[in-house]
């Protein structure tokens, strides 16, 4: 079994250094390189590929040829560990706020967090909603399985919305913002900007389950009635 | 259990809308298994609906059966799905994408050596009693050859066949792509395949560089299938007859329209050989 793992790991480290070692069948130096390079390039491009379309604004605002060489040294200190890569990239908020590359644009970690959690709310688990009828008899309230809430340094959420297809970019505010995310029932993923009290209310019923407690911190209604409208109280078992 | 030999397309969540609108007349639909391992939401949505009205295909991209060993999480994953969906057909590659712990989302080359057929084969095996089902090999479009292989790939493959029992799929572009870049003959490289163990045949379009000795085709999946590729799968159908045929397109997606039309032109070939067949 021994010379079979020697190949793989010489292939991949000429993924890094180049073929000359790997006993490819051409005396042409340079003919083996450029066969070898479609190798190189197919792994480098589809990863930088998968994380462009999981970061989609980190690439905007970076810039599409930044963003390649930002994924390049993400991809080699953060290498995909399954072949499942909608799983892959949760460790690029933490990446970024340590690349002093970006260190100017203290906000992209934030956005990072958006984008990534809006990822893991598409794949999320199916729940199924609650009668709204049957909320008052409840006492614990079960939010479905792709919400989340972001607590941001920065106005991610407005710099995201700002930077969606067909806008300008600019934005007006200053300040730390709260993002709610969550699959619609189409499922569409929504982002909204949500205030510090409707914050701490969602936070209040995603840690306790208990409307009660959660009003103690904010009036609910506003709140409550996005969750219902949005179908977003869910029974706690899954049925299929 | 088998996809009917008819022309099926690669599903594309995109093109979701116009496929349920147009209920086209297809045999089959395949699906990337590694895109569908979240636990719920639109792909598992999509697939299920598919499910009710076609015939469908898993293909995986991610189980690494030429790599050193096999993921055994990865490969629940891969028997997860295959249990909840019930394919038709279940069908991987001969390369290998990971690394140790490290993925590489490419379909990386092997040399043919007694010593990697061992290893294919016991990966094959293994995969099969996992999934409690046969699989199809995919042969691979490669870019290299290696100094060390001793085998040729059509006998390799016949080998890992007869060994494991696996069925085999046959990917015409790749055929084409790799015959080109290693500058021999497509048809002679068919006469030393065993056809008659193809449960899939794959079609999709490759792009071309060209190097100081030659052309250099890459697989890229991002446009029309060419028309020797057409020709060649044509020579396919006259010697083994109607074979499940897949068109796949993963990048520079097109509207629905374009690749319905490549599609279409794949069943045209096999309702030819069909009557071509009933009229002897």
């Amino acid at each position: 079994m021994q010379p079979l793992s020697d190949f793989t790991d010489d292939f991949r480290n000429a993924l890094t250094t180049g073929p000359g070692r790997i006993g490819l069948n051409y005396t042409d130096a340079e003919e083996a390189a450029r066969r070898f390079a479609v190798y190189r390039n197919n792994v480098a491009h589809s990863l930088k590929q998968a994380l462009a379309r999981r970061f989609p604004v980190i690439q905007r605002l970076v810039g599409a040829e930044f963003f390649t060489a930002l994924a390049r040294e993400f991809i080699s200190k953060h290498p995909p560990r399954s072949p499942v890569l909608q799983e892959w990239g949760g460790a690029m908020p933490g990446f970024l706020r340590d690349f002093p590359q970006v260190a100017a644009l203290p906000y992209l970690p934030d956005i990072a967090s958006i984008e990534w959690a809006r990822g893991l709310a598409y794949h999320a688990a199916d729940a199924q909603p609650i009668d709204p009828a049957t909320l008052a008899e409840r006492d614990v309230l079960h939010l479905h399985p792709s919400l989340a809430l972001l607590r941001l340094d920065h106005p991610a959420v407005s710099i995201w919305q700002a930077n969606q297809p067909g806008q300008n970019g600019r934005i007006k505010v200053n300040g730390p913002e709260s993002a709610l995310i969550w699959r619609r029932s189409d499922f569409s993923v929504a982002t909204i900007r949500i205030g510090a009290d409707d914050a701490g209310f969602i936070t209040g019923l995603l840690e306790t389950g208990s409307l009660v407690k959660a009003a103690e911190i904010t009036d609910p209604v506003a709140m409550l009635s996005l969750l219902l409208r949005e179908k977003l109280i869910c029974e706690e078992e899954m049925t299929r | 259990m088998a996809l009917p030999p008819q022309a099926g397309v690669g599903f594309k969540p995109q093109h979701f809308k116009a496929i349920r609108a147009t209920c086209p007349d297809l045999g089959f639909f395949e699906i990337h298994a590694e895109n569908f391992m979240g636990a719920g939401g639109a792909p598992h949505a999509m697939l299920a609906a598919l499910r009710q009205d076609y015939a469908i295909s898993i293909h995986g991209v991610g189980l690494s059966i030429g790599g050193s060993s096999l993921d055994p999480g990865h490969l629940a994953r891969v028997k997860a799905l295959c249990d909840r969906y019930q394919p038709d057909s279940f069908s991987e590659h001969l390369a290998w994408s990971s690394h140790g712990n490290e993925y590489l989302n490419d379909l990386l080359p092997l040399p043919y050596t007694p010593e990697t057929l061992n290893r294919v084969c016991e990966h094959v095996d293994h995969v099969q009693e996992v999934l409690r089902r046969r699989m199809l090999l995919e042969n691979p479009a490669t870019y290299v050859t290696f100094a060390d292989s001793t085998i040729p790939e059509t006998e390799f493959m016949a080998m890992i066949a007869r060994r494991t029992g696996c069925g085999l799929l046959l990917d015409v572009n790749n055929v084409f792509v790799s015959c080109t870049n290693h500058r021999s003959d497509p048809l002679d490289w068919l006469g030393g395949f065993p056809l008659e163990l193809v449960g899939e045949i794959h079609l999709g379009g490759h792009d071309e560089e060209e190097l100081p000795s030659g052309p250099l085709l890459i697989d890229a999946h991002g446009r029309e299938v060419a028309e020797p590729v057409w020709a060649l799968y044509g020579q396919v159908l006259d010697r083994a007859g109607p074979l499940p045929t897949l068109v796949e397109w993963d990048n520079d997606i097109p509207e629905w329209p374009v690749l319905k039309a490549e599609a279409d032109r794949a069943s045209s070939m096999l309702a030819d050989r069909r009557q071509h067949a009933a009229a002897q």
